[in-house]
């Protein structure tokens, strides 16, 4: 009995992996900044620090998609 | 007519020569080529310049970084050699990227007495990342001096044994370790969960995203870039038809991603220093 392949993948299905990396980061990024933004309207005084704070939590966030990026080229 | 006609012939003669050629000289090599070829992550091994084989080894990358600091240390030294209470043009720029660091960066962390002290630290620190970075789009270089890992590990080694030696010293070693892995404020029982957490936090996963942010964000914009204009040769050389249109957007869109990647390299050194400030400042903070 011969098998009959309906359908196939070809290529690196880690391009997928990055893609789901990509969601959780982008997610929170938009609430931080987004957030960052309503304090700043409220309090345009403390807009300084608000953007200070802002880039270290971006740059937290930031990491978990790079991580992604990172085992994309390790993992293939 | 006759214009036309010799115009013609010469865009002739020209194909037919760089058909002839396309296995040798650089001309050959930049329009021959069969297929699109995606950039892949051998684009950060080239080949050696010089030393192969040792430890020593020169490539496109190492000399990009090499001249990357020349010119670093050039400028400030230009600078600084007629510095005057009255600043022109050049000493006002840099001035005012030096007023930069310390206001918009420094001072947001730390307090001005603790700013003072780490001030020149983290200044070159900030200047050091930004010229190394700014090699990707600097043409004929076009290779971010910190895309290899190599240099980030050096410079969030250099950032992890400074805050751990500021923090031992201000409150003795077991002072610190008090300090760093038992935060106040949370019941006992909470401490076999945070303590391991902690530790991770401060021993190995700071100094380790500080490298792996500076590097993995110089490798992604470098293949975008790489990606763009290779795409932009592919279409505009090897594509039939209405597809060489397609070379056009890429080739604009190679310029916007190059315009961003200047935004990427500043915002990462502001991001890197940002967060060696916040961990010092986290080391020599009283306890609350």
């Amino acid at each position: 009995m011969d098998v009959t392949t309906l359908a196939e993948v070809s290529g690196n299905v880690a391009t997928i992996g990055y893609g789901l990396a990509a969601t959780g980061p982008g997610i929170g990024l938009g609430i931080l900044i987004g957030k960052t933004i309503e304090g700043m309207s409220r309090q345009p005084e403390v807009a300084g620090q608000l953007r200070a704070t802002m880039f270290i939590g971006v740059a937290f966030v930031e990491v978990l998609a790079l991580l992604g990026l990172v085992t994309g080229f390790l993992f293939t | 007519m006759a214009n036309l006609a010799l115009g013609a012939a010469t865009t002739a003669a020209a194909e037919l020569a760089a058909e002839d050629s396309s296995s040798n000289g650089f001309f050959g090599w930049l329009f021959s080529s069969n297929g699109f070829h995606a950039p892949t992550v051998d684009e950060f091994f080239p080949p050696a310049l010089l030393f192969e084989g040792t430890i020593f080894e020169l490539n496109r990358i190492i000399l990009a970084r090499i001249i990357a600091a020349a010119i670093l240390i050039f400028l400030f030294w230009l600078v600084a050699r007629r510095a005057k209470v009255v600043p022109g043009r050049g000493q006002g720029v840099v001035e005012m990227l030096l007023d930069f660091i310390r206001v918009q960066i420094v001072e947001q962390v730390m307090d001005k007495e603790t700013a003072k002290r780490f001030l020149p630290f983290l200044t070159t620190l900030f200047l050091a990342i930004f010229a190394f970075n700014v090699t990707g789009i600097i043409p004929f270089m076009n290779m971010p001096g910190t895309a290899l890992i190599g240099l980030p590990i050096v410079m969030a080694v250099w950032v992890y044994i400074l805050y751990l030696v500021v923090g031992v010293k201000k409150h003795g070693l077991g002072g610190y370790l008090k300090t760093s892995l038992f935060p106040p404020g949370v019941p006992k029982g909470i401490y076999v969960l945070l303590t391991p957490i902690e530790f991770l936090q401060v021993f190995i996963l700071r100094p380790a995203t500080l490298a792996l942010r500076l590097c993995a964000n110089m490798i992604a914009g470098h293949l975008l870039l790489v990606l763009c204009f290779a795409a932009t040769q592919y279409f505009f050389f090897e594509a039939v038809g209405a597809m060489k249109a397609m070379g056009t957007v890429t080739f604009v869109a190679g310029f916007a991603f190059t315009l961003f990647e200047l935004f990427v390299y500043a915002l990462q050194s502001y991001v890197f220093v940002m967060l060696s400030a916040v961990y010092i400042n986290m080391a020599i903070e009283e306890e609350h």
